[in-house]
């Protein structure tokens, strides 16, 4: 406790303040610094910058100002870059095709580290300092939920690329998402299971933490029961375990022809190696949670032949598809995976509904977003549903000598 | 005989008052100026950083009398904030679905639903007060590593607990059906508790504020609070000094705790969040730790800077993107370098100039 008797020394206090708090404040004062984050095409609102804030230009500049929300650091990282890679790719497309109403897009990205509080920040910074049109974001639900409801509170209409918590879009009339929801995805996979597995007996094992597991395990369990299965087990882990042979044990004691997995990949991996080495041979099957390379790379070959849902396929063949993954692959040298093509889409459903829109306030795009109808994305052909959601078919995966390969094409109804 | 004596030197409810309720008036006027003129000028984000800066000074100050007044070290404090934000979340939104059947923001300010929200800050602050004696009373007889591993444990199990609860109720239909235990148990799970009504003003959180600074610092000059920070210098010769510690050391925990759950029934309320258990853990216990350390334990005035500064700072670096977490990192090594003890040690703001007491000038340059 030496330091507790020592004298003050105010200069190091000084001293100390300085460096803590105004050295990146000085720093920030450069404008040559100024909006790192800004992706502008021809003379966008960062030339203007000014102050603490960029401004964007008025009404009737030549560019149009959307919002970006996302976790680029944090446990969700590579969740929020894939989505700012299509939205960008979208975004330059756009621009080169000569923009919207004769105006250029440009995209104010604000990183939110995962957090709910610091996602309620950015979108309240956008709307009223940077003055944007619309909002796209987020990956998470509970993020976009953060989000959303500043945006309904506004009146700026919000897209989520891939949040598929149904109470999203029940926030109010300006949040939309161009990704399907967990029933729809909980339906799709008893369809698959039901009708081209023909299997009758599984059993499930969730992460009770995670909404999004538990949601897509109720409407799985719900469908598939409709449709005359049977849930032998019901088992439940917390996300971040290591050990699942209690749970595993009990499984194999019902001997399920599959194990429904509605994790994320992670967990899913693990839980594969140790089923295997426990002797227990069903066919796991999983939701768009499984969506990353980490999968095989964890699971290897316990997690081969095991079926998922998800929103694209990078190998079907329908030209959107084919001619997105080549130009993504041009310009970020890698495969896109679910998450870069719903960005990409959520982008170009903007634009397009701009275009249609009369004027770019709120209340207009808002209706013109809900007009949508059999819009052709990367991710399937979107119509837009009195609740906000994307109607839309899902594609089944199915991991094939480490590689998630094309299944099949399950439609809505 | 002797604690007699001691009772007729202690000042009357009369000087009490007069001491607290002076600075208190000119807290309410602050807030009203803040709410009414500031806020106006400044806009909406900068209404929300005020209101993020004032919940974190909130926290700061109250993790300090635990942790700074006190010298226990509770790593728990985001777990008492939870208490008290899903308390008064619950309270305001079911409450008003039963007095006004919507959840949304019902009159004016002051008017009915600022009341609610009120009465659901206090009793979110009592909730958590009560939590921080069911966590301290056996804890705190522990001493040392021991009170930071039971709040550790604290907030991992409120966490789990709160992970568990079933989905929020919004069709007014099947919450007129709903008893008590099924709202108290619909809180959203692991997803968060999302639509609770935005109460929360630059107003309320700077009232709130006013009435923490006032209570800290009159415990700092009163025989209470030398008791707290006896324990903190020495905890043997405090006891020796017939200073019943335990009960001490559980007084301050649950005070602080009282508070968190103030500012996180503010937190709740406050426009673009959501109460979600993961970002309640002990990630955001670690923040605090981080902003009373740095202000310097026992400082108030000090975690009132650390707060603001670690609250704006990121805000302002948001422009270098990529870079914000670096320099931010850096900052508080720099910091910790030529400041170990804090900024302002266990000082306030205006004593530093001040020569410490009982320490010779020769003392100055040897240290």
């Amino acid at each position: 406790m030496r330091s507790d008797t020592r004298a003050p020394g105010p200069w190091s206090v000084l001293f100390s303040t300085l460096a803590l708090g105004l050295g990146p404040l000085v720093l920030g004062g450069c404008d040559k610094m100024r909006g790192g984050s800004e992706t502008a095409k021809g003379p966008g609102p960062a030339s203007e910058a000014k102050g603490g804030e960029a401004k964007p230009d008025a009404p009737g500049g030549d560019t149009i100002l959307i919002g970006e929300f996302g976790s680029l650091t944090g446990s969700e990282a590579t969740f929020g870059q894939s989505t700012h890679n299509g939205i960008m790719l979208a975004v330059d497309e756009i621009n080169q095709a000569g923009g919207v109403k004769g105006k250029k897009l440009a995209v104010k990205t604000y990183d939110d580290q995962g957090k709910s509080q610091e996602a309620g920040t950015v979108v309240t910074r956008l709307i009223t300092e940077d003055k944007v049109v619309a909002i796209l974001g987020e990956v998470a639900s509970s993020l976009s939920l953060a989000g959303g409801r500043v945006a309904q509170q506004y009146g700026i209409p919000m897209i989520s690329p891939s949040s598929t918590n149904p109470q999203v879009t029940q926030i109010g009339d300006m949040i939309f998402r161009v990704c399907f929801i967990d029933p729809y995805q909980g339906f799709v996979m008893a369809k698959f299971t039901r009708e081209n597995l023909k299997f009758g007996k599984v059993a499930v094992l969730y992460d009770q933490a995670q909404a999004y597991s538990k949601g897509l395990k109720d409407d799985f369990i719900k469908s598939f029961k409709e449709m005359g299965g049977e849930i032998v087990s019901e088992q439940a882990y917390t996300g971040g375990d290591q050990d699942f042979s209690a749970q595993l044990t009990t499984i194999k004691g019902t001997s399920p022809e599959a194990i429904f997995l509605p994790g994320y990949y992670t967990d899913v991996g693990n839980v594969a190696l140790q089923a295997r080495k426990l002797g227990v041979n069903a066919t796991l099957l999983g939701g768009d949670g499984w969506d990353s390379a980490k999968l095989t790379e964890i699971g290897g070959a316990a997690i081969e032949g095991a079926y998922y849902s998800n929103h694209y396929s990078h190998e079907e063949q329908r030209p959107e598809v084919q001619a997105f993954v080549k130009k993504y692959q041009a310009k970020f040298s890698q495969v896109p995976d679910g998450l870069a093509a719903l960005g990409y889409d959520s982008a170009r459903l903007l634009a397009e509904a701009m275009g249609r829109s009369p004027s770019l306030g709120g209340k207009d795009l808002a209706a013109a977003l809900a007009a949508t109808r059999d819009f052709k994305g990367v991710t399937g052909v979107i119509s837009i549903d009195a609740e906000r959601n994307a109607k839309k078919p899902a594609v089944i995966l199915q991991v094939k000598g480490g590689k998630p390969t094309y299944s099949a094409t399950v439609a809505p109804n | 005989m002797l604690g007699a004596r001691a009772a007729a030197l202690r000042p009357g409810y009369g000087f009490v008052l007069s001491r607290a309720v002076g600075p208190f008036g000119a807290f309410l006027a602050l807030a009203f100026v803040m709410q009414l003129v500031v806020v106006p000028w400044a806009g909406p984000f900068y209404e929300k950083l005020l209101m993020d800066i004032g919940i974190n000074c909130l926290l700061a100050v109250s993790l300090n009398l635990v942790n700074g007044f006190t010298g226990q070290f509770s790593i728990g404090h985001a777990g008492f904030m939870a208490v008290g934000g899903y308390v008064a979340g619950a309270v305001t939104y079911y409450g008003s679905f039963v007095l006004w059947g919507s959840p949304a923001v019902h009159g004016g300010f002051l008017g009915g639903g600022d009341l609610l929200f009120l009465a659901g800050c206090l009793v979110g602050g009592l909730f958590s007060a009560g939590a921080g004696y069911l966590v301290g009373l056996p804890s705190l007889r522990l001493r040392g590593d021991y009170l930071a591993i039971v709040t550790l444990g604290f907030g991992e199990i409120l966490r789990v607990l709160l992970q568990q609860t079933n989905d929020v109720i919004f069709v007014p239909a099947q919450i007129e059906a709903a008893t008590p235990w099924q709202m108290a148990t619909a809180l959203g799970g692991a997803l968060g508790f999302s639509g609770i009504p935005f109460y929360t003003t630059v107003f309320w959180v700077f009232v709130m504020l006013g009435l923490l600074l006032i209570v800290a610092f009159r415990l700092k000059e009163s025989s209470e609070g030398r008791a707290f920070l006896s324990i903190r210098e020495n905890e043997i010769a405090a006891e020796a000094m017939g200073i019943d510690t335990t009960r001490y050391k559980v007084r301050a925990f649950v005070l602080a705790a009282f508070f968190a759950g103030i500012a996180g029934a503010l937190f709740a309320h406050e426009t673009g969040t959501t109460l979600n258990p993961r970002e309640l853990g002990f990630q955001k216990s670690f923040d605090i730790v981080i902003m009373v350390v740095l202000g310097g334990m026992g400082s108030i005035s000090g975690a009132l800077v650390a707060a603001v500064l670690l609250t704006v700072l990121p805000e302002f670096l948001r422009e270098f993107a990529d870079w914000r977490l670096v320099i931010y990192a850096l900052s508080l090594i720099i910091m910790m370098r030529f400041r170990p003890q804090g900024l302002f040690g266990i000082r306030e703001i205006w004593e530093l100039w001040r020569k410490p007491p009982g320490a010779s000038p020769a003392g100055r340059g040897a240290s």
